[in-house]
């Protein structure tokens, strides 16, 4: 099965890396065992209306594409019991669309809680029914969807030997906001601002992908200036939740010293952020047809003098990770996610790459400007608590090399074009800080969505968190699980 | 004398709360924060006795009873320490053994209380708990052994009397069960690295985690007795080793006045010195606490055999 799969348009493939073609239940179920046998990754699995989509790259080649299977009857041939990362994908597919997945291995509900208004309420009246798992003196310990902290809701159900975990079962979908239906038929502008609230912390990341998919719907290239400015908030942003998440981890073993460093450092961020941007999370900056705000030369030198402060306050920082033994203590082999399950799942972002999975959709799918710069994969091979640590500590310097890079070669000109809609369809892949975040849109002429797909990467990292916690003990959960930060919000859409 | 005994009573409840404010406090400059007020833990006490008291459909009465109890418990040991006179009326009573005995009875009440209501997460604090209490009190025996062999008594006064006498030089049985001690209490007050009382971690906790599901004056005086737990800990590392200032049986009021000045001085130190340490450590996995208290009850032992093998050490 080493054989290209069978798309006959490997030169329409150059200009979009992304095009999309109907296939027969047959092509459908090979591109099924091509995603078990690994040699094709799922990128995203999605329904609109009667029609189901699979969006597949080919880890070796680098190419990419979308597959699409007419479901008018209803049914569709399940992926999730030749591949298990689409298992959920499916049950979200049933949930929304109601079309089956025949012969999936799970037909328990996923997003649909029983609660949504105009649904069956069915659901709600028998209680979800977790796996089972047998043996002697296991317990079992229900946690969320309310937490103690302020965290987003979703539910944990471990099962325990002593202080063993032994199973833990994610449960999902309480933040489901119905993004993708308040899209249809949203003109573009409003679209895009939903695409920006999916997940709250890339917001930017988000924009991005939004706008570039609707960009190839409706070809439309836009100037080199915001292309180069959507690089440099994504960076910032980058920035900021890597140095987030670095400080909360470290809290989560209740050494908040690093928690208040790197809350400081991230605050400087933020505020340089409001300051140019006009807001502190670049929410809204970034439009279809470009950004909404250009920066000028004072706001050029205040990024050159933050980018000196990081490097008189980050190696400091690190130097204070690195030697804390009581620290290094609970970060090091703790939750570790083995290489394969991450190559399986196709684990974006800092998850993958801290399990030495080489994927960086900023050098898988190079646009610009990012084929322009150059920058290094940080990649660790331990996949521990530690190594997802040490990811985000070098990425955040390739970043602060990035903005650097980014602003010596600003170029001149407008900032944004408009948009003339069109009938089209598009997609992008964008690397947002958790990892590659998916966006697929159809745009009509009249300047609406007709229909939106976006997927987290959140999606094929909960997963993994199930499988990494397994051997360790309760009191490190919330250790893994932070050095994971999956998004709540963004998975459930 | 009833009146010290009366002062250093109502003493030990009331600057308990302010022990706690100082240590956060003190963290919170650390971590570059201004904090609140070292009064604020006064404040959430009052707030709490005047919130409404939640109790679960299927409590047992020892759920409501424990807090009354563990904060009664808890209040006598801390109240037994001499922190401004060696001659307060119950002095004779305060023996070490009986105190430590005391302050057990109380947390084997508060695991029941964790356990009472069936919820998971009471279960897992009252099974660390326990878990902790039973390697630390080896640990305290040994110490109190190793105390009594120095100062030939188990009665607290008697011992603080001693080391206070100039007689006592510098002793390494002295100085080996002081960190021994300090150890001790850090596990034993559930500090970091062995609990966290900041966390909002459900699954990390320990003390937190018995007591999650109380609320109103349940849970003040849960607060306060924890408060006076770490007041315990840190008068009696002070009357043991540092009992100077400590007025003498028949002081003067001037006498009194320097040793209440000296004692908060104390209190303020410890706090600093607590607040420093767990800023700079992270908190160890559950299953590294033996290791610990093992390496204290390792550090007494030691100190009881220096003291065996000479009377000079």
């Amino acid at each position: 099965m080493s054989e290209p799969i069978d798309i006959p348009t490997a030169d329409a493939m150059r200009t979009h890396p992304w095009l999309r073609v109907m296939v027969s239940r047959e092509v459908w179920e090979r591109v099924g065992h091509r995603l078990a046998e690994g040699t094709l990754t799922l990128v995203s699995h999605w329904a609109d209306g009667a029609t189901v989509h699979t969006a597949w790259r080919d880890p070796h080649s680098g190419d990419t594409g979308i597959i699409s299977l007419d479901a008018t009857n209803g049914f569709f041939p399940s992926l999730g019991g030749m591949h298990s990362p689409a298992i959920r994908l499916e049950r979200a597919i049933r949930d929304l669309t109601g079309l089956i997945p025949e012969g999936a291995p799970d037909p328990r509900p996923w997003l649909d809680h029983g609660r949504w208004p105009g649904k069956s309420k069915a659901a709600a009246s028998q209680p979800y029914a977790f796996l089972a798992v047998e043996g002697e003196s296991l317990h079992q310990i229900p946690v969320g969807p309310v937490h103690a902290g302020i965290i987003e809701p979703g539910h944990f159900r471990f099962t325990c030997s002593g202080e063993t975990i032994v199973r833990l079962e994610t449960r999902l979908g309480y933040t489901h906001k119905g993004v993708a239906a308040l899209m249809t038929g949203a003109p573009l502008a409003q679209a895009s601002k939903l695409a920006g609230r999916v997940s709250g912390d890339s917001t930017v990341a988000y924009a991005i992908a939004f706008a570039q998919a609707t960009e190839v719907a409706c070809a439309c290239e836009i100037p080199p200036r915001a292309v180069h400015l959507r690089a440099l908030m994504l960076e910032l942003e980058r920035i900021a939740n890597h140095l987030g998440d670095i400080g909360a981890i470290c809290n989560d073993a209740a050494f908040s010293l690093m928690l208040t460093n790197c809350a400081i450092l991230r605050e400087r961020v933020l505020r340089l952020a409001g300051q140019m941007f006009g807001h502190r999370l670049m929410m809204d900056c970034v439009r279809p047809g470009g950004v909404a705000t250009d920066i000028g030369p004072k706001d050029i030198k205040q990024i050159g003098k933050l980018i000196a402060h990081f490097y008189r306050r980050f190696p400091a920082i690190k130097a204070l990770y690195e030697d804390t033994a009581s620290l290094q203590d609970r970060t090091v082999r703790t939750g570790v996610l083995r290489y394969h399950l991450a190559e399986q799942f196709g684990a974006g972002g800092f998850i993958g790459r801290a399990s030495s999975r080489n994927f960086d959709a900023r050098k898988a799918l190079p646009s610009p400007p990012y084929d322009k710069l150059k920058f290094d994969i940080a990649l660790m091979f331990r996949g521990d608590v530690d190594a997802r640590i040490r990811v985000r500590i070098a990425e955040i310097e390739q970043s602060l090399s990035l903005v650097k890079q980014l602003l010596a070669g600003l170029p001149g000109g407008d900032i944004i074009v408009p948009v003339a809609a069109q009938d089209g369809e598009g997609a992008a892949l964008v690397e947002g800080f958790r990892g590659d975040i998916f966006a697929w849109l159809r745009t009509s002429k009249d300047g609406t969505v007709s229909s939106c797909h976006l997927r987290d990467p959140s999606c094929f990292q909960w997963p993994l968190l199930e499988a990494a916690v397994e051997n360790n003990i309760v009191a490190d959960f919330p250790l893994i699980n932070k050095s994971f930060n999956c998004s709540y919000s963004g998975h459930d859409n | 004398m009833l009146v010290m005994q009366i002062a250093q009573t109502v003493l030990a409840v009331a600057v308990a709360p302010l022990l706690t404010g100082m240590v956060r406090k003190v963290k919170a400059r650390l971590q570059y924060r201004t904090g609140p007020s070292v009064f604020q833990p006064y404040r959430d006490l009052s707030r709490l006795f005047t919130k409404e008291t939640v109790v679960a459909h299927n409590a047992s009465w020892l759920f409501c009873a424990a807090p009354t109890f563990v904060f009664a418990a808890t209040w006598v040991a801390a109240a037994q320490v001499p922190t401004i006179s060696f001659d307060v009326a119950l002095s004779p009573a305060a023996e070490l053994i009986a105190l430590f005995g005391i302050l057990t009875s109380a947390r084997f009440a508060l695991a029941l209380a964790g356990l009472d209501i069936g919820t998971s997460f009471g279960g897992i604090g009252s099974s660390r708990e326990v878990m902790i209490a039973s390697i630390a009190e080896p640990a305290i025996l040994m110490l109190i052994f190793v105390l009594a062999l120095v100062a030939g008594s188990t009665r607290l006064t008697d011992i603080a009397f001693f080391v206070a006498s100039p007689s006592v030089g510098l002793r390494i049985s002295l100085l080996l069960a002081f960190v021994g001690l300090a150890m001790i209490a850090i596990a034993e007050s559930g500090r970091i690295p062995v609990d966290n009382p900041a966390t909002h971690l459900e699954l990390t906790m320990v003390h937190e985690a018995m007591v999650l599901e109380y609320s109103g004056r349940h849970l003040a005086l849960i607060e306060l007795a924890a408060a006076l737990k770490l007041l315990f800990y840190v008068s009696l590392i002070s009357a043991v080793f540092v009992p100077w200032g400590i007025a003498p049986s028949g002081g003067t009021f001037v006498q009194y006045i320097i040793a209440m000045t000296l004692y908060l001085f104390k209190l303020a130190v410890a706090a600093a010195t607590l607040a420093f340490f767990e800023i700079s450590i992270a908190k160890m996995r559950v299953f590294r606490v033996p290791h610990f208290i093992g390496a204290a009850l390792m550090l007494v032992l030691l100190a009881a055999l220096l003291r065996l093998v000479s009377q000079s050490f």
